[in-house]
């Protein structure tokens, strides 16, 4: 009784301080909509600071300032293309997490299929070998 | 034989663009900002609060924006760098304090050399978002025209310098 009765106080403990942890300014909307908008953009948007974590995920200022940024950008009316706009024209399109398909980047889009279809067809012939090798043995 | 030979030219394969991929720097991401005129701005001067500094100031020659701040490792690492080749080089070298208190900066050019014609204070960042930057520290080379020819991230070595920067600055000179 005694162990649970602790271990809820520290659960709440962990639970309770970790926002105020948060340096972030508070946002707040009042359209729903908006807040929907924030929180999908926030994790499209690569941090290029610690690059395996999201704009939402990561602690770094830089991340903490483009959130802010982007925030800003939804309350003053922005739509999500001319802030993608914003974030490319200065980052470049490495900070997308889904990168629009050009040039550079179709082997990037298409080359795991590409390394399907090669995967497929060299299982293919194999099978077909060892089943012929089997129907001589046989 | 072949039996043998296609597993050997994967591995090889494999073994090459591995080797490739690590000697890629995953936190050089290219700027889309080459090849573009250099972002406006206009911010307080660190040094004089009262008077601002524009980027047309920096406009019209050659020049080298470098941004800094006295929190950042890596910019000491690269200060005596800077400091050498303004004494070295004429070079129009000007500083974009990023996210600084200004007292701290203040102390730090004052205890490690101030090679900048001029510092400007960006308190908040806002004109480091402007110019892309995520890593300080960054330099930025602008031709004649305030085009941005040329991004360095991280800290200038003195080889970098020497062999890629400056060769780079001397071109720049040369063309109308």
């Amino acid at each position: 009784m005694k162990i649970l009765y602790q271990s809820i106080v520290l659960a709440l403990i962990i639970f309770t301080t970790h926002k105020s942890f948060s340096n972030d300014e508070p946002v707040y909307f009042t359209d729903k909509n908006q807040e929907q908008r924030y929180y999908s953009l926030i994790e499209e948007v690569r941090c290029l600071v610690c690059q395996n974590q999201s704009l939402a995920d990561s602690n770094a200022p830089l991340a903490q300032d483009l959130r802010n940024e982007i925030f800003k950008m939804i309350k003053s009316e922005k739509s999500n293309s001319q802030i993608i706009e914003f974030l490319v024209e200065r980052y470049g399109d490495f900070v997308l997490y889904r990168p629009p398909l050009k040039d550079n980047t179709w082997l990037l889009w298409f080359g795991p299929f590409l390394f399907l279809i090669i995967a497929v067809t060299t299982a293919i012939i194999f099978i077909k070998k060892q089943s012929q090798n089997n129907t001589i043995d046989n | 034989m072949i039996r043998y030979l296609f597993p050997l030219t994967i591995f090889v394969g494999l073994t090459v663009l591995f080797i490739y991929g690590l000697q890629n720097d995953p936190r050089y991401v290219p700027s889309p900002l080459i090849n573009k005129i250099a972002p406006e701005f206009t911010l307080p001067s660190l040094h004089n609060p009262e008077s601002n500094i524009s980027v047309d100031d920096i406009k019209g020659a050659v020049s080298l924006i470098n941004v800094w701040a006295s929190w950042c490792v890596a910019c000491r690492l690269e200060h005596p760098i800077l400091n050498e080749a303004v004494k070295k080089y004429h070079l129009n070298l000007y500083g974009l304090n990023y996210k600084d208190k200004r007292t701290n900066a203040l102390i730090w050019l004052e205890n490690l050399g101030n090679p900048y014609i001029e510092s400007a204070y960006d308190e908040y960042g806002n004109v480091g978002i402007d110019y892309g930057v995520y890593g300080v520290p960054e330099t930025f080379l602008l031709d004649k025209k305030g085009v941005i020819r040329y991004k360095h991230i991280g800290p200038i070595d003195k080889r970098q310098f020497d062999d890629i920067i400056m060769p780079l600055i001397k071109k720049l000179e040369q063309e109308s």
